[in-house]
Order: C-alpha cells, then sequence, then structure tokens
C-alpha cells in the first residue's frame, strides 16, 4: 500500500535517521503516523510497515498488541483518553471517567454510535504535575473537572 | 585461550571462562540451576526468573543466564533466599496454568512438572479464578493452549534464530500476553514442529501426537528419517507396534535439536491402507496376492531361465534403501545375475566430484562442517528447501560464531537473508556467479561450498578448480537428494566398468528382465521393451509398480536395520521401531530370490553384509562402536573415478515432499503448504 506523498516523504526521511540496519527502529512512529492516517492499524499496514523497516509481520503485530495507543479498530473522530492512574486517582480521576462514560453513553474502547467520540481508560500520560489529566486525540487538558469536561466535549461537538 | 577467573559456587571453588554464564559455569561443574527459558542454542530472554541465585554482595537476587562469571565471585544455587524466590516464581507461574497434567500430552515429561516436583511449593495462595483462552489450532501439526503456555520464548526464539523463519511472536502484554502465529489464526510456516518439541509446558501440541498416548507407554526408538540426504536423527514413540511420534528430545543426533517436518511427522506413511500387505502377482484379473513363498519361486524361476539363456537384466536399485541392501543388490546383480547394468537415480555428480577431489585430503565437509567453518557458499540449491538440516547448520554458525553466508542462486532463497552477498544467476551462470564472489571468498579463513546438480560434470571441476586457487582451506558438499543416495553409490550401484544406466536400461528394446528395487523410474518414463518381466520391490503401487509382472511388498527404513550415509558421507546406523507382517526387508527378498536360485551370495544379515562392505567398500572399514555411538564416520577418497553414462538429476524435493512417498503421508498433504506452494515459483 502507498500512503500521501506528504507520509510518504516522512517515512523516507525516518528510515535514514537510524544507524545501518537499524529500520527496526521506525516500527512505532511508522504505526503511529500510519494510524493517524489511515484510522487504525490495519492487516495491510502491518504488512507495509513490516516490509519498509525489514521485520516480519509477525514482529510488527507484537508491538501492536503491546501498546495500547495502537488500535486495530478505527476510533471515534475525537479520541477521549481519561487517566486513572495513581496522581489523577488521587484528585479524581476515577470520577471524571465515571462521568466521561456517562456523558458519551459509552464504556472503555468504545465509541459513540455518530462516530465522533470513542472513550478509552489510560495508565499514566505524564501529566501528574496537572492531575487529573485528560488527552484528547493528541491534546492535553489539564486538572479537569467534571464540567470543563463537559465543556470540552459540547465545544468539540458544535464545532463539528 | 580465553581469561580464566576463579569463582566460588555454592562452596565450590570453580575456574571458569572470563563472561562464561553463570548458568552455564554451574551445568559443567554438576550443579544444577533450573531455568526454562534459557537455551543453550538461542540468545538469552530472562524471561521466566526460574535461574535465580544469590552472589554476595550483590543486594538481590540476580539471574544465572544474564550474569557472566567474573573474578571473586561467591555464587550461592541452594542458599534459603533462591529456594525461597524458585518457590514463588512456581507459584506465579501455576496462577493461571491449568493443573490439566492428568490429559496434558506433556504430562510425565514436562518441564514445569519437574520444576515444581523438585522445588515448587506444596500449595498454592492463588484463590482466584484462573485466567481460561480457548484452545487453538493454527495448523494440522501445531496446537497451542495459551493457559499452560509460561511466556518462556523459547518457541519463538527457536522458529526466528534455528529456522530463520520467524512465524511466532508474543501478543498483549501482561497477564493476558500469548504466542501468536504470522496470519492472525493460522501459521504459515515451515510447519517443522520444532516450536512444539522445545517448549517446556504442554502450551504447544502436536496434531498427530496430541491426545494419542501418555509418554511413558511408548517406546522411544532412535533412527534416522528416511526422507532427505542429511541424515537427522528421529526418535520414534512407538505403541502397540504403532509409531505415533517422531521427535528429537535427547539431541543426540548429529542434528541437535533439528528436525523438519519430515523427520517429526511424515512416518505416517508407514500405516498408509494403500501399504502393500503380500506379493502380486499381475493376471488377466488384475493383481491377484499370492504368497511369498510363490511369488518368490516365481521370480528365481524368471532370473534363472533368464541368465541361462544369456537374456539380458536390467536393474535399478534405490536411493533410500540401505547400504546393505544396495552392497547385496550390486552384487547380486554383478555375481548372480552376471549383469553390469545396474544404476539407480542419481541425483548429484559424485562420480565427478569424487574424481575432481582425488588426491586431495580434508576435503569433505560434514555437517559439522557447516557449523564451523568461516564462510559457507551454497551455489544452485535451495537449501532450506532441499536440505533443512545444512541449512539450519549454516544458520547457527552465523548466530553462534559469526559465519558468512555467500548464496549463487538462480532465484530467491531463504540464505539471502543472512548471507554476506547473494548473487541471482540464470540456470547454467553459476560459475560466473561464483567467480564474482572471489575476492570475497578470498578474504575467508575457510570455506565449505555447497552445490546442487546444477553443478556437474565440467562445471564441477571447474568449481574444484576454482576452490583450488583461492588459496584458502576449502571443503565441499555435493548435494544429493534422498536418505541414501550417497550409499548407493558407494555400493556400486551404477553402471561403472560399461554397464547400461537407467534411461538406456528403460530405452532398451531387448531388455528381458527390469528388476525394480525401491524405485520409482517409470514415473515419467517408458519402458521400451515389451516382454521385458518387471520385477517391483516397493512399499506401494507406484506408477512402476503398475507395470510390473510381480510386486514384492517392501519394508519401510523404520523397520528394518541396517545403515545409510547422509549427503555429507557420514554413515550412521537405522533402527528397527516397528515390525510388519506382510512385507520383508529388501535384503530379505534379495536373500531368499538368491537362496531359490541356489546362489551363493553370503548370509543376508544386515551385520553380515556390513562387516563384508567394511572389508570391500572403500572408506566403509569403521568400527561397530564407532557407528553405534558416532561420532558420524566418514570416508577418506578413493584415486581417479570414471564418468558414468546417464543423466544426473535433482527431483527437487521441497520441505513438503519426499519423492513418491509424498503422496502416502496424510501429514505432508495436510499442510496449507503442501506440496511446497509457499516457495513454488520463488528460488530455484
Amino acid at each position: 500500500m502507498t500512503f500521501s506523498p506528504q507520509l510518504e516523504q516522512r517515512f523516507a526521511k525516518m528510515l535514514t535517521r537510524y544507524p545501518e540496519g537499524r529500520t527496526r527502529s521506525a516500527v512505532i512512529p511508522m504505526l503511529i503516523y500510519a494510524q493517524d492516517e489511515v484510522g487504525a492499524i490495519t492487516r495491510d499496514v502491518i504488512e507495509e510497515v513490516a516490509k519498509r523497516c525489514k521485520v516480519t509481520p509477525v514482529q510488527v503485530d507484537e508491538v501492536v498488541g503491546y501498546y495500547s495507543m495502537l488500535h486495530r479498530k478505527p476510533q471515534g473522530k475525537f479520541h477521549v483518553q481519561v487517566c486513572t492512574n495513581i496522581s489523577c486517582l488521587l484528585v479524581g480521576g476515577e470520577e471524571l471517567y465515571e462521568h466521561a462514560k456517562k456523558k458519551l453513553g459509552v464504556g472503555h474502547k468504545e465509541t459513540t454510535a455518530d462516530g465522533q467520540f470513542s472513550l478509552e481508560e489510560v495508565e499514566c500520560m505524564g501529566a501528574c504535575s496537572w492531575a487529573p489529566a485528560v488527552e484528547i486525540n493528541y491534546d492535553f487538558h489539564h486538572h479537569v473537572t467534571p464540567e470543563k469536561l463537559d465543556q470540552l466535549i459540547d465545544g468539540l461537538r458544535k464545532a463539528h | 585461550m580465553a581469561e580464566l577467573v576463579k569463582l566460588t559456587i555454592d562452596g565450590r571453588e570453580i575456574q571458569a571462562e572470563k563472561g562464561a554464564l553463570l548458568i552455564e559455569v554451574a551445568r559443567q561443574n554438576g550443579i544444577e540451576v533450573p531455568a526454562f527459558c534459557y537455551h543453550e542454542d538461542y540468545s538469552l530472554q530472562a524471561a521466566c526468573r526460574m535461574c535465580l541465585v544469590e552472589i554476595e554482595k550483590t543486594p538481590k537476587l540476580q539471574v544465572g543466564c544474564t550474569t557472566p562469571a567474573a573474578e571473586g565471585m561467591v555464587v550461592r544455587t541452594d542458599s534459603d533466599i533462591v529456594r525461597t524466590a524458585r518457590k514463588g516464581t512456581l507459584e506465579f507461574l501455576l496462577t493461571n496454568h491449568p493443573l490439566d497434567c492428568p490429559v496434558c500430552d506433556k504430562g510425565g515429561e514436562c518441564e514445569l512438572q519437574d520444576m515444581v516436583f523438585r522445588y515448587g511449593a506444596g500449595e498454592s495462595r492463588f484463590v482466584e479464578r484462573k485466567h481460561h483462552v480457548d484452545e487453538k489450532q493454527w495448523s494440522p501439526v501445531v496446537y497451542f493452549d495459551a493457559p499452560r503456555c509460561i511466556l518462556c520464548y523459547r518457541c519463538v526464539r527457536a522458529c526466528n534464530e534455528g529456522m530463520g523463519v520467524g512465524a511466532l511472536g508474543v501478543g498483549n502484554r501482561g497477564a493476558i500476553s500469548e504466542i501468536i502465529p504470522n496470519h492472525d489464526d493460522h501459521l504459515e510456516c515451515d510447519e517443522c514442529g520444532a516450536c512444539i518439541d522445545i517448549c517446556p509446558v504442554g502450551a504447544l501440541t502436536s496434531g498427530s501426537y496430541r491426545y494419542q498416548t501418555r509418554p511413558w507407554e511408548m517406546e522411544h526408538v532412535g533412527t534416522i528419517c528416511t526422507h532427505c540426504a542429511d541424515g537427522c536423527k528421529t526418535t520414534l514413540g512407538v505403541r502397540n507396534h504403532e509409531i505415533v511420534r517422531g521427535n528429537n528430545r535427547d539431541r543426540s543426533g548429529i542434528n541437535d535439536e533439528f528436525l523438519c517436518i519430515k523427520g517429526r511427522y511424515a512416518f505416517d506413511f508407514t500405516k498408509h491402507p494403500e501399504r502393500l500387505q503380500s506379493p502380486m502377482l499381475r493376471t488377466e484379473k488384475g493383481y491377484q496376492p499370492i504368497s511369498w513363498s510363490k511369488a518368490l519361486a516365481i521370480v528365481a524361476t524368471k532370473f534363472s531361465t533368464v541368465k541361462l539363456a544369456g537374456g539380458r537384466f536390467g536393474v535399478i536399485g534405490s536411493n533410500h534403501t540401505t547400504n546393505e541392501e544396495n552392497f547385496f543388490l550390486a552384487k547380486f546383480a554383478r555375481q548372480g545375475l552376471e549383469t553390469k547394468n545396474i544404476d539407480h537415480h542419481r541425483t548429484g555428480d559424485l562420480a565427478a566430484f569424487f574424481d575432481a577431489l582425488s588426491g586431495k585430503n580434508n576435503v569433505l565437509a560434514t555437517t559439522a562442517d557447516l557449523y564451523q567453518a568461516k564462510a559457507v557458499l551454497v551455489v544452485g540449491a535451495d537449501l532450506s528447501q532441499q536440505h533443512p538440516f545444512l541449512a539450519f547448520q549454516a544458520r547457527a554458525n552465523v548466530r553462534h560464531h559469526d559465519g558468512h553466508i555467500y548464496a549463487v542462486t538462480t532465484g530467491e532463497v531463504r540464505e539471502d537473508q543472512q548471507a554476506v552477498a547473494s548473487v541471482r544467476v540464470e540456470k547454467g551462470g553459476e560459475l560466473a556467479g561464483v567467480e564474482s564472489l572471489r575476492d570475497k571468498l578470498k578474504a575467508e579463513g575457510d570455506l565449505v561450498i555447497v552445490f546442487g546438480d546444477a553443478v556437474q560434470g565440467d562445471v564441477l571441476r571447474k568449481l574444484v578448480a576454482f576452490g583450488d586457487s583461492l588459496g584458502i582451506p576449502v571443503k565441499y558438499v555435493c548435494l544429493v537428494d534422498y536418505s541414501n543416495s550417497r550409499g548407493a553409490f558407494d555400493m556400486g550401484v551404477t553402471p561403472k566398468d560399461g554397464g547400461l544406466s537407467r534411461e538406456q536400461m528403460l530405452a532398451a528394446a531387448d531388455l528381458d528382465v527390469l528388476w525394480v528395487v525401491g524405485a520409482n523410474p517409470l514415473k515419467n518414463a517408458q519402458l521400451a521393451s515389451k516382454n521385458a518381466f518387471v520385477v517391483v520391490q516397493d512399499l506401494f503401487m507406484t506408477e512402476t509398480a503398475k507395470q510390473a509382472d510381480i510386486v514384492l511388498p517392501a519394508a519401510s527404513a523404520y523397520e528394518k536395520s541396517g545403515t545409510v550415509t547422509n549427503v555429507c558421507g557420514e554413515v550412521q546406523k537405522l533402527a528397527q521401531a516397528i515390525k510388519v507382517m506382510g512385507p520383508k526387508t529388501d535384503l530379505e527378498v534379495m536373500g531368499l530370490i538368491a537362496k531359490e536360485m541356489g546362489l551363493d551370495l553370503g548370509i543376508w544379515l544386515p551385520e553380515k553384509v556390513f562387516a563384508e562392505i567394511r572389508k570391500s567398500v572403500h572408506g566403509y572399514n569403521m568400527s561397530q562402536g564407532q557407528l553405534a555411538v558416532g561420532p558420524a564416520a566418514t570416508m577418506p577418497l578413493n584415486g581417479r573415478v570414471a564418468a558414468l553414462p546417464g543423466t544426473i538429476q535433482s527431483s527437487g524435493d521441497t520441505l513438503f515432499t519426499s519423492g513418491s512417498l509424498t503422496r502416502y503421508s496424510g501429514i505432508l498433504n495436510s499442510v496449507m503448504e503442501a506440496p511446497g506452494q509457499l516457495y513454488r515459483g520463488k528460488g530455484q
């Protein structure tokens, strides 16, 4: 398979960034960028990344299975990730996650019927100083309260 | 010599090579450090935590499998803290492991069972529900039961590093990690079953063996695989005169832990329903079963009559019967029938090979040489397909000794993955391809050249001349097919001294008798002589047998004793695994025909015939002791060898085919790759 010209260019450059014979180092970044463009890590994406990084497809499969940020099924347009690890948990992360479930009407790793939102309970994303934290797609939101989350979700809903 | 260090293990002062792994140092000194994930042939994993040892001045327990020995180290492998740690590790391994040992195939020979018995706690503190996942079938030969898996990664490494296939991986993470196949829900691989043999528990089980028997109900017979020419040892599990399993758990053969699908599974032809059970005589009503005594009388009478009348015989021997049988057949033809017309399907130009090397010393490579040489050059052969063990040796050489592989082939081969240089040539362009590697090869310390049937006659001589010109020590392997091609040649089943070749016999219009022992020459050929009396000894009604006047049922290699010589000239003993009722060994059949004819060709017991071989066949003068326990005997060269008439062609078998036997092996036909479609069109 081929990707957009921009992504192709990015991948070509990516492969030169590692020492010789270490193309396998590009597996994770390639998967993330491919996921953004394709929407999910499909079998085709796995085969293609394996070919480009000179590893076997099952080795790419291992990586996809290991990292929770790599998805085999398409997520919602806005992927809401709520942290419930220790720092966030202590300041209401769990309540926030429960609230998000109610607000969106979906559970962990589920997507709303209109395909707009998906929800995921995630482990620490390194934003402990600003807990509780929520990540929507690639944007971080700090000190999130249930009210703030409502505003965020409503705002995204309205804008799109 | 590596630097030595002194260390203390369990109070004993021990000298070890600096950097040697503690687990190995301990083992070499008779101290067992238990481990699951550690395997000396593959990369280090340090996944199972079973080999934890206490090292003085190190605050925490260390893993013995990755900690190198160092000067002054004081190690304890059996202190209270170590014992507690092992107990804890085993308790963890058993949290999700089902206790279905009474029905598990591995029960009785399971490493986890043994470890728990020896080091484990009597009870578990875990009262939670076990995480259960249903068993999966990945291929006709491989089943996976995830809950039994202890995630030691041995199978993953054996498949990646040992086989060069890389069909297995580990999916998910944490408590729900499990081994995954390369195609979502199924495997596409060599179907070799190495993962099953190497699995310390019953997580990977064999499609043909599962739920068949208990390990202690079998007799284990170590013999040599009857399929390709590599001569791997396979240990057959026999119960009630039936082979139920093939593996190499004792790793005592030249092949160590290697076996391919044929060695591990393709013994099933022995119980194929179409197996011939009694002699068959062609009549107007088709083939009729007759008694052995009648059949032998008919054959002996015919042979005697034709001999007396000065008629023409043609004898075609086999490339998978034993040395003893080949020797006896050659003697029968030359002395008994007084004919020079004897040949077999030749798959490599051994005549030109031995001739080109005559006068040289130390030029015949053994299977071990492929593992030890600095470099291996593969010319015109798909080694992984046709000689999987030799390919395994070359891969292990790269892994363990940084050996170099070079490939000169007409198409893509698996060796390319690890090759320093791969050259693609047109058929016939092999020499030019080799020449292009001259400078690189010259720089190697020593070299083993392995070549296929594309290299024969003059090309072969030129290849040897090329090897000579490199100025480094070079050894050679002339690749041949089937378990005893080399033996057939050595025993004189060849048209030397002016006999007719196989093709000439088939084309001779005035042939009176064609005697075929364990071969299928009429598969793709016609017999010109319409009046020839055709006698065929075989396991099945092959294309050749269907044209016979009389067919004599033969025993397979797993049903007889004797010796075979592998592609590298290593002579090994077969062991009889099962007894058969109807068929007889080819040796016995020949002996009985000789007796019936009143010929004196000597006693037809394998040991007696081998005693004769020792005396009269150059290079086979090895002791019975050496034959019994190895190392495999190899033979010196024997002067000039005259060229032989006839064509030489490999049958191009793949991992999933074995000549005419293929169609009678259910297993070889059941895998999706069969017969070799995974590689068909790719490579040579």
